[in-house]
């Protein structure tokens, strides 16, 4: 522990976390990131000016539509978009005869807020027959930022429920392994190192294997969190079982164990509460690597199958080399959005762990 | 390596061999662990693996007779599981492959050695760029390069292969300077050999690029430090006093004992590289272990599926086990341990 820092305020460790994790201006970056992708993700319907899969198949790899503000004879408009007509070979002129001013909560697609609210209001759009595509339209005239948002819905909860199963598994097997020892440690130890012996994609490919090619997308997404918090587990496990060996002996667990505390109560009261700093850390770095699961079973054809969304099958979409060099929003749009996504966690992930690191030099107040 | 020898023992052959024969005991168990998950897979798999062959007509009665006989498949499970090992690991037999008529051992093994291919183009790949860039990181302490390095291995490390297999797929795709996938040209068999080769490289260039760029911030990064290790040891600094120009001091004196740790970290990553080269493989149409399972899954080619899994289990393991025996020519406590 730091001792008391110079300042008039009291020291805490609370306030210690905050100072440290304010000082590195990419954790606060990365974090700031994070919330808003997630409210991004929670309010998508209303921020999608389209439905999920609304196709218009006049307008298949539409090209992104550029917001104007001035039309072609210097005046001022306000926000708007000029109509388009297919010209040859895939291509689209734009009519600027036509302009669509863009409309602040237009009437839409139905939907539920929150998958509460029962609404048909959208953020912004423009009258029909216009069309906004702020990031161009995929091969059956869908809004890829329309899918971009609902796709974030998949994508960014993928990791969360997928850390919360194969953490809450990794943390228990790790601390009862640890705590008890014997043949319990011998036989959880062994099946990670089985786990762990096997590389990863192939694993993947293997445990999809079990379940049946065609699903529903709902179905599809837990067998995709299944199969991932059935690989994740392992390494986490063997971490925390090295710290629970360490901690077995420590006073207050054995004070824990001398007033009668049952074992499972010692283990998750008293020892896994010790593990915190190192497991919140180490499931924030995790996160990614959950997403690119995702990304990597849409890859495979066997992920969460369209009309549904997902930022992996958006990403595989763009896979062929026609579509790559012909209209590369289907690529950049997600692939954008992944790397984003990434980086603010690896970002945030090591702000936290220097913060939360006990051997930290104090912060005083300025730097050291 | 050499300049360790003179002042502790030579490694002793009688050591080595206890400590990699008790290496090599500790794999049995594991294989049979992965061995067993694969056929427990096998068995969980949906449908009814028999009747789904019965009806493909591509399937000859004959060759599902054959099937059926071989690993039991009219049997209980036990008998199917010890039947299956006798198969797997006496006589390398891990079934019929339906999709392609083949028996799964003889698919494997081409779509191994091009994964290894891969895999070892990808390591030069890594290597050849790690190991410079580490060293001008080091000598560079804190200044721009190390700086920029630094930098952009954080940033690289937020790159998904996927993402940055398919950049290089759109690079090769607008500029027209490398083939977009497959291993071979159209017109290779015409090639004179090394024509062939020139051929081949070629299409190994952006694969392995996509592979061997996937370890390479962690590499470098180990590499600046353990330099940094060594350059602050007193017989660099004899060296200095000495008078020897500070470029000898680097590479002929320092870089020797900093590339210590790297050579072990090499069978680690040999390892993680063929696991690595799966979604490679995917985008560049690369003939591997990794297209060959994809396919497998979607033709619902079940013991190929499984026989992939074991192999590439198998060369992990095995390069798990070369960097320890690497680790234990290096350093004399672990082979006593």
């Amino acid at each position: 522990m730091t001792p008391s820092v110079p300042e008039l305020e009291a020291w805490s460790p609370a306030r210690d976390f905050w100072r440290h994790l304010r000082r590195s201006p990419l954790a606060v970056a990365g974090g700031a990131l994070l919330v808003v992708l997630y409210t991004v993700a929670l309010f998508a319907p209303f921020l999608a000016p389209y439905a999920e899969s609304d196709i218009d198949r006049d307008r298949f790899f539409h090209p992104p539509t550029p917001l104007r503000f001035v039309d072609e004879h210097g005046q001022w408009r306000g926000p708007f978009v000029y109509g388009t007509r297919a010209g040859a070979d895939q291509s689209y002129e734009v009519d600027r005869s036509q302009r669509y001013p863009l409309r602040l909560f237009p009437r839409g697609a139905r939907y539920r807020l929150l998958g509460l609210v029962p609404t048909d209001r959208h953020l912004f759009g423009v009258d029909r027959p216009g069309r906004i595509f702020l990031l161009g339209a995929d091969d059956t005239g869908r809004d890829v930022w329309t899918r971009l948002l609902y796709g974030s819905q998949v994508s960014l909860t993928v990791g969360l429920v997928g850390i919360a199963i194969s953490f809450s598994l990794g943390l228990l097997l790790g601390g009862v392994s640890g705590y008890f020892g014997g043949w319990v440690d011998t036989l959880i130890m062994r099946s990670t190192e089985l786990l762990l012996s096997i590389p990863g994609l192939y694993l993947i490919v293997a445990l999809r294997g079990v379940f049946p090619l065609e699903l529903p997308s709902q179905q599809t997404y837990l067998a995709i969190v299944a199969i991932l918090s059935f690989i994740g587990w392992a390494s986490l496990a063997r971490v925390i079982r090295g710290m629970v060996l360490s901690l077995r002996q420590a006073e207050y667990v054995l004070a824990a164990q001398a007033m009668g505390a049952s074992s499972l109560r010692v283990i998750v009261r008293h020892i896994l509460p010790n593990t915190l700093s190192f497991t919140i850390v180490a499931a924030t770095v995790a996160v990614p690597g959950y997403i690119l699961g995702e990304v990597f079973l849409s890859f495979l054809g066997v992920g969460v199958q369209p009309p549904a969304a997902s930022w992996g099958n958006m990403l595989i979409a763009a896979r062929s080399e026609r579509v790559l060099t012909s209209f590369p929003w289907m690529l950049l749009a997600p692939g954008v959005a992944i790397l984003l996504t990434v980086m603010a966690f690896n970002f945030f992930g090591d702000g936290l762990r220097d913060a939360l690191d006990p051997r930290k030099a104090p912060v005083a107040g300025g730097r050291l | 390596m050499e300049l360790g020898r003179p002042l502790r023992q030579a490694p002793g052959v009688e050591e080595l061999r206890t400590y990699l024969l008790r290496r090599l005991l500790q794999t049995i168990p594991l294989l049979l662990g992965i061995s067993a998950l694969t056929f427990l897979l096998l068995q969980l798999a949906p449908g009814d693996f028999l009747a789904t062959m019965a009806d493909n007509p591509q399937v000859s009665p004959a060759a599902l007779e054959a099937m059926r006989r071989r690993f039991g498949l009219d049997q209980p499970w036990w008998t199917q599981y010890l039947l299956y090992l006798e198969n797997v690991f006496l006589h390398l037999d891990f079934g019929e492959s339906f999709s392609r008529h083949l028996p799964v051992f003889t698919v494997l093994k081409t779509g191994l050695a091009n994964t290894l291919l891969l895999a070892s183009a990808a390591a030069v790949v890594t290597w050849a760029l790690a190991i410079p860039l580490g060293v001008v990181a080091a000598v560079r302490q804190y200044g721009w390069p190390d700086r920029a390095l630094s930098f952009l291995a954080f940033l690289s490390l937020s790159v998904p292969e996927v993402l940055s297999g398919l950049l290089l797929l759109w690079f090769a795709a607008s500029t027209g300077w490398f083939p977009v996938g497959s291993m071979r040209g159209l017109d290779h068999d015409l090639f004179s050999p090394a024509g062939r080769l020139a051929d081949t490289l070629r299409h190994l260039v952006l694969p392995a690029l996509t592979v061997g760029l996937i370890p390479l911030a962690g590499r470098m990064r180990q590499m600046r430090s353990s330099l940094l290790d060594v350059l602050r040891l007193d017989y660099v600094t004899t060296a200095r006093a000495k008078g020897v120009p500070e470029s000898q001091v680097i590479l002929r004196h320092a870089l020797r004992n900093a590339l210590n740790p790297m050579i072990t970290l090499f069978g680690f990553t040999l390892g993680s590289l063929v696991s690595g080269s799966f979604v490679a493989e995917t985008i560049f149409s690369w003939p591997g272990l990794g297209s060959l399972t994809l396919e497998a899954l979607n033709t619902q080619d079940q013991y190929l599926v499984m026989g992939s899994v074991l192999m590439a289990s198998v060369v992990l393991i095995a390069g798990n086990l070369v960097a320890d025996v690497l680790l234990a020519l290096a350093d004399p406590r672990i082979r006593h341990g």
